[in-house]
Order: structure tokens, then C-alpha cells, then sequence
């Protein structure tokens, strides 16, 4: 009953600070130079003074700026988010059929992320002065320094280029024909260079960051304890010490996830992704701001709802939050 | 020792993933930068050679010698050679950078919205290399005596795509709705009406003689949309079926549009030409990566694509021996790069301080080290490639003596003159770059203004916020169409490409009115000629290089799109080889 509580009020908090981002970024967009119906004009080789004048009636540019934002925070109240003023198409369809790819590659980025970056960091942890522990730090050090872009573009070259093991970009062969589950393969083997290469920047953290973590945990009276029973090692470090190694990681891979967004940007322009990202960044350069606010809106949604969830997989992890105790 | 060794193995192993991408085979991914100095480096040489030996009215001819040498380096043969008989089957996969707003070619111009768009309808008329008109939706057509009138013959058994009949009512409201809608305003401006005495015949009335017309009525400018369902008195440019279950009259038919992603099409098999399309379908994915699309046509998961980037991707292209590259097509399309004066400028105002600029920038050193020799010294105003271009203009050849002479009788001494060169990075910089260095040979000072994006470049060129830009315009095949639009004195309206440089000249307004009018070619040509040694003389532009469409294909393909508007032509008769 309590959770159930707390999670109405925190859905009713994230709404109000939804509706404090529209309004933010409608403000913030109007504000920079550049008229979207220029781009339009610029689209089509050529421009006239009627042209311009039509597309911006069109598209209430010419409405104040008060108009322009009560009207549109009043649609997106009802779910209207618009019409691109580029493709002239509804935002919702837009973001509709590039939301999905962008969740499948973050979620899988982060999956990898966490599963990679835990398991060296555990390792590493307890062998710390071993060779793979040193050659972890390196590859570590190299992983967050590279940028993701260039990252993406060394694996591409390596694996789609010169091993010619797996496709260059796309999310499918654009030749595909075969049954869902062979579409599925077919996904899969496109999405293993982009997520890894999105997941590579925060494997490398997450490794150091649990490794530190599980090295401080490995310490406690509690694992002493365990050990002077005489249980294995194997059972000391999966059961009772990596729950509490791994709650730092779940804090920062929850804090990271609106960054992963942004990554994913990167990523999904290198390897032609078909996700926000790409959406988003092309309506920067367009001056899309229906599209674009409409993908503000999105990926803070999906920041706080991110957020939430971190809450509850503590509650999952540790009892001691669930129970409304402090953690020591 | 052993821990040694391991440490040893783990930094090999890391650095091998930056060596492979570094690796300099000679046909793979070698550094870009490296190869750009490399060549650079060789062509700077060469171009120093040559530019001692090169006299100023040799300009024209040093400039088509050049422009089919690198033709020729870069053709496997004829580019548009066909090996053995034509075959059906396959789908063609092309990738291009470029993002259609949507489908429908009468309210949107551009090359994005042309090469699906013409796939997906047809138009009256195609046009052969020679800029002549060919037979298509109008298997004949008439030119009346007065010049007031062009009757088009339809071919009879020509359907849309949904199976309703093409009929002159169609031709009708594609062309009112072009006349109303499109962006090139001058290409049906004179159209007063069109009568439609039978179903296959239209009569289009102009107000006065419009020889461009013709051209107009090409596939990317006038696509002929079904009346039965465009007109319904929703707004044309805002029209749902622009993009949803698209019904066009092309070769072939949409099947799955996903806007700014893929575009997929299969042959229409009641195409109005016998046994065409050859191919099963076309597949246009877009790719905003060139880098990408270079990689595909090296893996061979690339049919074909014109979005190739920059110069190192197409000189790497040229080194892989499984790839053709070639220059040919688009020449209808007819791109120039050029330096745009603002003549209300105070300094600028001044022709000779423009010719003296002019002579200061050296167009070879721009195409053959900058470009890396991809792109032509430009002569005119109008691409070379047109039959109205003339080759015969002053070029300004560079000298730098001449152009201190003349700052000097401007009354400029040396250094008290500072201009500015508005441009967009990245693709513009190299040419802003370099042009400051030029004019620091001649005194001249230059600041660059940088524009982060489109939207705020041509807001500040529209609004004569500049006094000197890079800047790109297309031909569009003809001069009515993509040329008039810069010099008319009264197309000076604050938008971009129109009359930008604030340029007005009553003679070259009266030759370009006579030649707009005039439907024979050939005093067409001579009022255009002398039209373009008017602006050569006056130098409202700097006329820089002129840069092709570029394309690369795999050798399957047979019979590719290497006419006048090159994929912004039907591929009826394109064919894939096994």
C-alpha cells in the first residue's frame, strides 16, 4: 500500500515537472535564430516570398509567441503533438516508428553495459593484482576515453569492412524476406556493433566503479563471517556480496540513462539507426521544433520513468529501503 | 618476465583495433587526412607546373580538357556502356543522403523529392543528352506558330498506379497545380490554361512564348498526379496522400515509405512501356553517413548512390577496381559553386575592386588541390554542360599585378580594406579558407562568419546582412528556371536565391525577357552569350568551380542513370547483370 503511495506521488511529481520541460524547451527553441520555413525553402532549391509567407501561416509561425505556446501545450495535453513542419507528417507517428529501435539499442547498450562491466569488475575485484586485472584497467582507461562516434566508426571498419562478419549500418537488409523469427536474427546481428559500441563508454565505468565497489564490500565483517562459516567462495561473492557491490552501479546506470540517450544520438547517425537520435538531431538542423520538442518530451519521460524505476529496483535489491530503513 | 609479456600482449591487442582501421592498404580505409595530403601535396606541385604554362585565353579549353581527362580517369569505359542483353529481376539498392519531404513532385522541387519521385510518376516529356526533347507520357507534341500554345499528345493506354486511366485532366491539374504550388514560380508562370479537347490531348495556353516549358515538363519538375484523388480541395503541399498509399504514374509503385529512413518500390506492371520496368523493385535507403554509403558500394551491399561526400571518398572509390565511379549525368542540374558579392556593398560596390578579386582567387588551385581535382574551374554563370553556356567570357585568369592595379585606381592601398565571407561549415570552409589567403596577396583583409546551419546563413544572405558568401545554385536545366532568378533586377525580394547581390543591370534585364521568350535556339544562345559576357565584365559573382554529381555503381548495374538528370531520371531501363 505504502509503494503503491509513493509511486502515485512520484508520478504525480514527474508529471508537473513534464509540463515545467514543455513549456522550458518550447521557450528555449523560439529562441534560436533561424526560420524553419527557410529550411523548407532550402529544401527545394528555391525560394519566394509567397513561399515563405504560405509555410509559415501553415504553420502558426507567424502567431505570437504566447499563442503559439498555450495552443501548443493545450494539444499536447490531448496527446497532439503536432505536425513536422519537414515531413508535414504527426509528430506521435514519427516518434512512434523510431521509439522502439531507440529503446532496443539503449536498453540493449545498457544490458551489456551492466552484464560486461560487473562481471570484469567482480573479477578484477578478486584478483586485483592479476594481469587481466591490469589489462581490464587498460581497456577500461581506452574505452572511456575513445568518443563513441569514432569508436562506431573503428568497428565498422574492423568487422563490416575488413572481416565482413556483420553489416555495416541499418537496423535490417533492406532486402529482407523471411518469417519473424529470422527477422528477429536479422535485427539482432545489426544491433550488435551499434549497442556495443554505445555500451562499450559505460562498461568501462561501470567495471571500475563495481570493482571498487565489490573490493569495499569484500572487506566487510559480514563476508568475513561468511567465509570463517565455511561456505565457498563462489556462493560469498554472487550471493552475499554482489548484491550490495552492484547498488552503486544500478544508482549511476540510472542517472546515465538520459546521457544514453544522447549517446545514442552518435551511435545511431554512425551506423544509420533508425531511432530518435537521428530524428532528433536532423530536426536540429531543420528547425523541426514540433519533432523535436515532441522528442524532448519522450526522452525526459522516458529520464523520470527511468528514474522511478531505479527507485524500485532498490527496494528489489536492498530490503532495507523496502522497509523504509536507512541503508548503513 | 611473464607479467612483462602479458602487459606487452594486452597494449598489442588494444592498439590493434586503432591499426586496422589505420592501415594504409592501397585500395582500403587509409587515413583521410593522409590521403587528402598526399594528394594534396602532388596536385600542388602539378598545379604549380601548370599554372605557369597556362595563358588566359586557353582558360576555356584547359578547363574541358581537364573536365574529360578526369572523366575519362574516372569511367571503367563508357559509364553508360550496356554489357550483353537486357535481363529482368533484382532490386536495386541505392543509398543517398538526401531526405524528401514526400512524394509529390508538383509542390516540392529538390533532388531528394526527384529521385523517388520519378520512379514513382511520369511526366509528359524526357529529355536526351543533348537537352532534346523525347517522348514519354506525350508521345508527340506541337509548338504553335505564335508561340502562345503547346499541345501535348498522350499515349493511349497509359494508367495510374491504382488502375484508373491517365487522361489529359490529369495533365491539366498536374500542371495548374505545379503552376500554383511548386517553388520554381517561373516555370509555368505564362501558363494561362490548359484545355483538354480529349482525353489524350492537352493544349497548354501561355501568355507569352516560354520555350522553357519544354523543359519543365521534365520527370523531377512535372510529375503527372491522378486528379481523382489529389483533388478533393485539401491543401496540395499538406495533402495526406503525399506520403500515405502514394498513387503515381511512374514505372514503379510505392510500397513502404518511412519518412527521412526508406523508401521502398516494386515495377509497376502496367507501366505504359512495353516490357518495362527491368528491374523487380527499387530500394532508396537514406543514409546520412557518406561514409557509410562508401563503405556499402565496397562491400557490394550498395547498388548505387550520388551521395559520396567528400573528394576522398570519391578518389578512394576510383581506386576499387569492383566500384565505377564516373562524373557523368546531372548535367541538366547544373551546380556552381561561386563567390557572391553584396554590390551595395560601399567597397564592393566597386567594380574593380570585384574584378579585382577575381583576379586574386585562382579557380585551378580551387579545383585541382582543394577539390583534389573533382570539380571543374567554372567559366560562366551557366554550367558548362548547357547548350547555352559560353565558354568565350573573361575568366580572370590569376594575376595578382592586375589585381593590385586595380584596388589601387579603386583607391584602396594596401591594407585598408577589410571585407567579410559569410559561409556554412564544413563543406564551404576549405573554399572560405582559402579565399582569405588569396586576397591577403592583394592587401584585401578578410574576417569569415561562420553560420552554424542553413537557416542562419541564408537569413543573413537574404536579408543582405553580408557582404561576401560561398554559395551553391543549380542551373535546373533551364536558364528561365535556375538562372534569371540571380540576376533579375527585380528579383531582388530578400529571400534566398533570388537576386542576392542587390545586382541590377536594364541590359541584361532586357536579355534575359528576349531570351526567355525566344524559341529558337539558336538566337537563344547568342542573347544568352551575351548576356553572360554582361555579368563577366561586371563580376557580380565569382564564379568558382563547378562541381558534378558524382556517382558510383556496382558493375551489375546496366544501363545506369547517367542521362542529363541522372537519378533524378525514371530507371525504366536500368538492369541488373547476374
Amino acid at each position: 500500500m505504502q509503494l503503491v503511495r509513493t509511486i502515485a506521488v512520484r508520478v504525480a511529481q514527474s508529471l508537473g515537472l513534464l509540463l515545467a520541460v514543455v513549456v522550458l524547451n518550447f521557450t528555449l527553441l523560439k529562441l534560436t535564430p533561424g526560420d524553419p520555413a527557410l529550411v523548407i525553402a532550402g529544401e527545394s532549391g528555391a525560394a519566394d516570398l509567397e513561399l515563405l509567407e504560405q509555410i509559415r501561416e501553415d504553420y502558426g509561425l507567424n502567431e505570437s509567441y504566447l499563442t503559439q505556446l498555450t495552443t501548443y501545450v493545450g494539444n499536447v495535453v490531448q496527446g497532439d503533438l503536432g505536425q513536422s513542419f519537414f515531413f508535414n507528417q504527426p509528430v506521435t507517428k514519427l516518434i512512434g516508428a523510431r521509439l522502439w529501435p531507440t529503446i532496443l539499442l539503449v536498453a540493449s547498450a545498457l544490458a551489456f553495459a551492466i552484464v560486461s562491466g560487473v562481471s570484469v569488475g567482480i573479477f578484477t575485484a578478486r584478483r586485483p593484482e592479476s594481469p587481466v586485472s591490469h589489462f581490464a584497467t587498460i581497456l577500461a582507461l581506452i574505452g572511456y576515453s575513445m568518443p563513441v562516434f569514432w569508436t562506431g566508426l573503428l568497428v565498422i571498419i574492423l568487422f563490416a569492412a575488413k572481416l565482413s562478419i556483420l553489416p555495416i549500418s541499418g537496423m535490417h537488409d533492406v532486402t529482407f524476406d523471411g518469417n519473424w523469427f529470422q527477422s528477429w536474427i536479422d535485427i539482432g546481428e545489426h544491433l550488435i556493433l551499434p549497442a556495443f559500441t554505445l555500451g562499450f563508454l559505460y562498461m568501462a565505468q561501470y567495471s571500475r566503479l563495481s570493482r571498487a565497489s565489490m573490493l569495499e564490500v569484500l572487506q566487510s565483517d559480514y563476508v568475513r563471517t561468511a567465509r570463517a562459516k565455511g561456505l565457498g567462495e563462489r556462493v560469498v561473492v554472487y550471493k552475499h556480496a554482489l548484491r550490495n557491490a552492484v547498488i552503486p552501479v544500478v544508482t549511476v546506470a540510472g542517472l546515465q540513462f538520459g546521457s544514453l540517450i544522447s549517446g545514442a544520438l552518435l551511435v545511431e547517425t554512425v551506423f544509420n539507426w533508425p531511432g530518435l537520435g537521428r530524428l532528433a538531431f536532423d530536426s536540429v538542423l531543420r528547425r523541426d521544433m514540433p519533432v523535436l520538442l515532441g522528442i524532448l518530451l519522450i526522452s525526459a519521460s522516458l529520464v523520470v520513468a527511468a528514474n522511478l524505476l531505479t527507485d524500485l529496483v532498490y527496494r528489489l535489491i536492498d530490503p532495507r529501503i523496502r522497509v523504509g530503513g536507512k541503508s548503513s | 618476465m611473464k607479467r612483462n609479456l602479458l602487459v606487452l600482449l594486452a597494449l598489442l591487442l588494444s592498439f590493434s583495433l586503432i591499426a586496422a582501421a589505420c592501415g594504409s592498404d592501397d585500395d582500403s580505409s587509409s587515413d583521410d587526412s593522409d590521403m587528402a595530403d598526399d594528394a594534396a601535396d602532388d596536385a600542388a606541385d602539378d598545379a604549380a607546373d601548370d599554372a605557369a604554362d597556362d595563358a588566359a585565353d586557353d582558360a576555356a579549353d584547359d578547363s574541358a580538357a581537364a573536365e574529360e581527362e578526369a572523366t575519362a580517369d574516372s569511367d571503367e569505359g563508357d559509364a553508360g556502356a550496356v554489357d550483353g542483353e537486357a535481363v529482368h529481376g533484382g532490386t536495386l539498392i541505392i543509398q543517398s543522403s538526401q531526405v524528401p519531404r514526400h512524394l509529390n513532385g508538383t509542390v516540392q522541387s529538390g533532388y531528394a523529392t526527384a529521385v523517388p519521385g520519378t520512379q514513382l510518376n511520369a511526366s509528359p516529356l524526357l529529355f536526351d543528352e543533348n537537352f532534346e526533347p523525347q517522348p514519354y507520357l506525350a508521345e508527340s507534341w506541337e509548338i504553335a506558330e505564335d508561340g502562345l500554345s503547346v499541345t501535348l499528345h498522350l499515349v493511349q493506354d497509359a494508367v495510374f498506379h491504382d488502375g484508373v486511366p491517365i487522361t489529359s485532366a490529369d495533365v491539366e491539374f498536374s500542371i495548374i497545380t505545379a503552376r500554383d504550388n511548386h517553388p520554381f514560380k517561373t516555370m509555368f508562370a505564362p501558363v494561362t490554361g490548359v484545355d483538354t479537347p480529349d482525353e489524350h490531348t492537352a493544349v497548354i495556353n501561355l501568355s507569352e512564348p516560354h520555350p522553357a516549358i519544354l523543359l519543365a515538363m521534365s520527370p523531377g519538375l512535372l510529375p503527372i498526379i491522378p486528379k481523382h484523388i489529389f483533388d478533393d480541395g485539401q491543401d496540395m503541399k499538406t495533402h495526406p496522400r503525399n506520403t500515405e498509399d502514394f498513387v503515381g504514374s511512374g514505372p514503379f509503385k510505392l510500397v513502404e515509405y518511412e519518412a527521412g529512413s526508406i523508401i521502398r518500390m516494386e515495377a509497376f506492371e502496367d507501366f505504359f512501356i512495353a516490357d518495362r520496368p527491368y528491374l523487380d523493385g527499387i530500394v532508396i535507403q537514406i543514409t546520412p553517413d557518406p561514409a557509410s554509403i562508401v563503405l556499402g558500394l565496397e562491400e557490394g551491399t550498395t547498388h548505387l548512390s550520388a551521395s559520396l561526400g567528400a573528394a576522398a571518398n570519391v578518389l578512394r572509390l576510383q581506386d576499387n577496381d569492383d566500384v565505377i565511379v564516373t562524373a557523368d549525368g546531372h548535367e541538366a542540374i547544373g551546380p556552381i559553386s561561386w563567390l557572391e558579392f553584396n554590390v551595395n556593398d560601399p567597397a564592393l560596390s566597386d567594380v574593380r575592386v570585384r574584378q579585382a578579386i577575381a583576379y586574386a582567387v585562382d579557380r585551378n588551385f580551387l579545383a585541382d588541390v582543394i577539390d583534389q581535382g573533382i570539380t571543374f574551374p567554372a567559366i560562366t554563370g551557366i554550367d558548362s554542360s548547357s547548350p547555352f553556356s559560353n565558354p568565350n567570357v573573361e575568366t580572370y585568369e590569376q594575376d595578382l599585378d592586375a589585381a593590385r592595379a586595380l584596388l589601387a585606381d579603386a583607391g584602396y592601398s594596401d591594407g585598408d580594406i577589410t571585407l567579410t565571407i559569410d559561409y556554412i561549415p564544413p563543406s564551404q570552409a576549405p573554399y572560405a579558407e582559402y579565399v582569405v589567403q588569396a586576397l591577403e596577396e592583394i592587401g584585401i583583409n578578410i574576417s569569415l562568419n561562420v553560420s552554424p546551419d542553413f537557416p542562419t546563413w541564408a537569413g543573413r544572405v537574404a536579408a543582405g546582412e553580408h557582404q561576401m558568401t560561398i554559395n551553391q545554385v543549380w542551373n535546373w536545366g533551364d536558364p528561365v528556371i535556375g538562372v534569371h532568378r540571380t540576376y533579375l533586377s527585380d528579383n531582388n525580394v530578400g529571400v534566398i536565391w533570388t537576386n542576392n547581390t542587390g545586382y541590377a543591370n536594364a541590359e541584361v534585364d532586357s536579355l534575359l525577357a528576349q531570351a526567355g521568350g525566344e524559341f529558337d535556339r539558336d538566337a537563344r544562345i547568342a542573347l544568352y552569350h551575351q548576356f553572360q559576357e554582361i555579368i563577366a565584365d561586371e563580376v557580380p559573382i565569382l564564379y568558382l568551380t563547378t562541381p558534378p554529381f558524382w556517382q558510383a555503381f556496382q558493375p551489375s548495374v546496366q544501363n545506369p542513370p547517367v542521362g542529363i538528370w541522372g537519378h533524378m531520371g525514371p530507371m525504366h531501363e536500368v538492369w541488373l547483370a547476374e
